[in-house]
């Protein structure tokens, strides 16, 4: 092998995969600064991310936001389950992986992760999501449109936050792809009791949707 | 044929390959000597082979290669778990950085760096976090803020920035509900 190649190599693998951070393409989002607005008002809200830990993401929600965060990788599960063959036994799985209270937390970011759970799996998640929302409490997640067109290897994505408009796609390896996209209804039923109170369709065929717990103190808890 | 006149060679002249402790020469100027016999002091290892059960305190920087099972408490210095240390324990210091793996809280009056490849299954409070890429973390981010609660409507009103237009790939438009 010559020694340019070494290096033609390296910048071909690079790109793609985590490290490529510079690279990765921004996007705007209508739907996190009404996230944001959403915790609004609320002393050192609970923020509940179910995406891949970020550094910046602590930061943002953390240093401006005063945010008390939770991270609960939720893609990490996924691969597990795929790796060990457990996929069914998912639902059951989050069912017990939340230990905190009902109705503890301000705000939840599911990212896209609902594209890579089937709907039972979906509905389990959901389920404790609604159970760990305080009321007025809001929910930010994204949702394909589109009948998956999975690259190979299959993705996940990190969703950077650079400013309130705009969110950074980093793509990362995963052990499952996207499964099939569930309608507008499936969401609805979902999360009930909670409201879709805003929802964007982006050109890119991903909708961002954003949940509100209404209601009293009692809504929700213990579904 | 010249000859070499080894009376004129220099003596403070460094031999690369020596370790810096047998390094140390008299010919060599006050300054390059102290260096090294500082960072020898203020670098206090606990190497890979050593097993702690208990309570760790102390009141100097502190690198963890081995194993701690217990309470590390170095509350107004750095402590540094490196790449081969595994600690279980409850971490109290100025600032902590993490390579290897911590299970337990972490409580930093500073700042708390997981830098690549490092790992923490546990809470964290402190004033200033960052997380690298590559990092594992599972558990809570509390970065409390000196003088009192912190609400979201102020800090957010300041925050909105207007957009970066040139990078955007993709715009946004309302779905029919």
């Amino acid at each position: 092998m010559a020694f340019s190649d070494l290096f033609s190599r390296r910048r071909k693998d690079e790109p793609d995969l985590d490290t490529g951070a510079a690279k990765a393409p921004v996007h705007s989002t209508k739907v996190l600064a009404k996230f944001i607005a959403g915790l609004n008002g609320r002393t050192s809200p609970v923020l509940l991310d179910l995406g891949s830990v970020t550094g910046s993401n602590v930061t943002f929600f953390g240093e401006r936001l005063g945010c008390k965060i939770i991270v609960e990788d939720l893609s990490k599960d996924i691969d597990r389950a795929v790796k060990e063959k457990t996929i069914p036994d998912l639902p059951a799985q989050f069912g017990r992986r939340f230990s905190q209270e009902d109705a503890s937390v301000d705000g939840v970011l599911c990212w896209d992760l609902f594209d890579y759970l089937d709907k039972h799996a979906a509905a389990a998640l959901a389920r404790q999501i609604v159970r760990l929302l305080k009321p007025e409490g809001v929910v930010l997640a994204f949702f394909n449109t589109a009948e998956p067109k999975e690259p190979l290897p299959a993705v996940y994505t990190k969703h950077v936050v650079v400013d309130q408009a705009h969110l950074q796609y980093r793509p990362y390896p995963a052990a499952r792809g996207k499964q099939k996209p569930f309608q507008n209804r499936d969401i609805q039923r979902m999360f009930e009791p909670l409201r879709i109170t805003e929802q964007f369709l982006l050109k890119s065929q991903q909708r961002e949707v954003l949940f509100r717990k209404t209601g009293g103190p009692a809504a929700g808890a213990g579904a | 044929m010249w000859k070499r006149d080894e009376a004129v060679k220099p003596t403070s002249q460094p031999t690369p390959a020596a370790p810096v402790a047998s390094n140390v020469q008299p010919s060599v100027p006050a300054v390059q000597q102290a260096e090294p016999r500082r960072i020898e002091r203020d670098l206090v290892n606990i190497g890979k082979s050593v097993v702690i059960k208990g309570e760790l305190s102390g009141s100097e920087d502190l690198t963890i290669e081995g194993q701690v099972e217990g309470k590390i408490e170095l509350k107004e210095h750095l402590l540094t778990i490196g790449p081969n240390g595994r600690i279980k324990a409850q971490v109290f210091a100025k600032t902590v950085i993490v390579l290897g793996e911590v299970n337990g809280n972490v409580s930093a009056s500073e700042k708390v760096e997981i830098r690549d490849g490092g790992s923490v299954d546990g809470d964290i409070v402190s004033p200033r976090v960052a997380i690298a890429e590559g990092a594992h973390f599972r558990g809570s981010v509390d970065m409390q803020k000196k003088g009192g609660s912190s609400s979201t409507s102020a800090s957010t009103s300041s925050s909105v920035k207007p957009a970066p237009a040139p990078t955007v790939a993709q715009a946004a438009q309302p779905a029919a509900h």
